[in-house]
């Protein structure tokens, strides 16, 4: 089980990215908890600095824009 | 894991060189269409049962016109700018400006503005990412102020709606306010201003999270190109239609000596009355542009356009409701008096120029 935390303060693009780590989860049939985050206090303590944020287990591994896709399988699947 | 970082699964992508040849073909295509823009505009604006010289002919012509060039400098400029935005990120630009002292900081702030991906929404978890950097205040602000006011969209569709010299002059004056509004912010030293639990991270020895840089392939930069033309079409376009439509109404039917004497250089009090108008309307460069053309086709001083544009840009009401999450109310009220202040000065130096 994967804890994924997804950071943004709820713009479009924010929920996108939600979506396509759900999705891309599931696809890859990894089982993972997702988080969203909007406070704006929590958003900036994980040192994000632009959204959509992605940290899994504890470990951000995007910040800005939304996920390469592929990028993304390969983190969910290591 | 972090290998997987770097190089994660990927189908074989074709390579770089067959994406550079695709992105030469479509700007070739994109000149050969853009071409014939005005012939095309004509033909569908004969296809209407009105008289082509009429007020209705007028604003039609100019809405079949504007609205494709508005689109194609658009896609063409975005495009680019999201490649080049692909080689900045906000962590860079936090690292280059941490530590920087005021004056050569606001410079190289606002300029960095430019090119650093921003967008209003993640304004907050910026701010905080600076200052908790040690990035001095009045540094961020000349980036917060520069990096909506100044952007590609703004100068691009300025240059092929009303002139390289308008352009330059926005770009100049632009990052003038934005230097100097945070060079004074930064020596008012108001970082007793900022919410109290800013100036806990900002104290306390939180560093942020380092995120593993990894490497993007031309093909990569070449995608975010692509997906920053699909974003501002998803989000913009209602704005440009608006903003095109409202240009062309006030093309064909407002009359000219109604503009001269409302918005002529005569009217001392059209600047700061275009600042207030600016303020709670809310749209981006792409909407505000073509009321700008149309506005100075009609005969408004540049001056009080130029006012206008900025302030309708730089000053928005829904980015002060974002930003009051991290500042008081006191310090976004000086935000604005410094940053209307600047706008004011630059509307009424070019009524007096020109």
């Amino acid at each position: 089980m994967k804890s994924i935390k997804v950071y943004g303060p709820g713009c479009k693009r924010c929920e996108t990215a939600e979506a396509m780590v759900k999705d891309t989860a599931a696809n890859l049939g990894v089982e993972v908890e997702v988080e969203k985050v909007t406070d704006p206090k929590a958003i900036a303590m994980a040192g994000v600095m632009s959204t959509p944020g992605i940290a899994i287990d504890g470990k951000l591994v995007h910040a800005g824009g939304l996920p390469d896709a592929a990028k993304l399988a390969g983190w969910l699947s290591a | 894991m972090s290998a997987d970082i770097t190089s994660p699964p990927q189908r074989a992508p074709r390579p770089d060189w067959v994406w550079h040849l695709g992105v030469v073909a479509f700007v070739v295509v994109w000149w050969l269409v853009y071409q014939q823009l005005i012939p095309a505009s004509e033909w569908i604006t004969a296809l209407f049962p009105i008289a082509r010289h009429s007020h209705t002919g007028e604003a039609v012509a100019f809405f079949f016109y504007d609205t494709p060039k508005v689109m194609m400098l658009l896609t063409l400029i975005v495009f680019a700018m999201g490649v080049v935005r692909s080689f900045f990120s906000p962590e860079k630009t936090r690292a280059l400006l941490s530590g920087r002292r005021e004056g050569v900081g606001n410079i190289f702030s606002a300029g960095l503005g430019i090119v650093t991906p921003f967008c209003s929404c993640s304004a907050v978890p910026l701010f905080i990412g600076f200052v908790s950097a040690g990035v001095p205040l009045g540094v961020t602000f000349s980036f917060l102020i520069a990096a909506p006011m100044v952007n590609e969209v703004a100068l691009v569709l300025l240059v092929g709606l009303v002139g390289w010299q308008v352009a330059a002059i926005y770009l100049i004056f632009g990052l003038s306010i934005a230097i100097v509004a945070g060079f004074i912010i930064g020596k008012l030293h108001l970082e007793g201003w900022l919410q109290d639990w800013v100036r806990d991270i900002h104290s306390g020895a939180n560093t942020a999270a380092v995120m593993e840089e990894y490497h993007l392939s031309m093909t990569d930069r070449y995608r975010l190109g692509i997906e920053a033309v699909r974003e501002i079409f998803s989000k913009v376009w209602v704005w440009i239609i608006l903003g095109i439509g409202m240009g062309a109404l006030i093309h064909g039917y407002v009359p000219q000596d109604l503009m001269v004497r409302i918005m002529g250089a005569g009217a001392w009090w059209s600047v700061p009355a275009a600042v207030l108008m600016g303020v709670p309307m809310y749209t981006n460069a792409a909407g505000v542009i073509p009321i700008v053309e149309a506005l100075l086709g009609k005969g408004a001083a540049l001056g009080t356009v130029l006012a206008f544009m900025m302030s309708v840009i730089a000053l928005s009401l829904p980015e002060m409701i974002i930003l009051r999450q991290v500042l008081t109310l006191r310090l976004i009220a000086v935000f604005v008096g410094v940053v209307a202040s600047g706008i004011l000065a630059v509307g009424f130096l070019f009524n007096v120029i020109f």
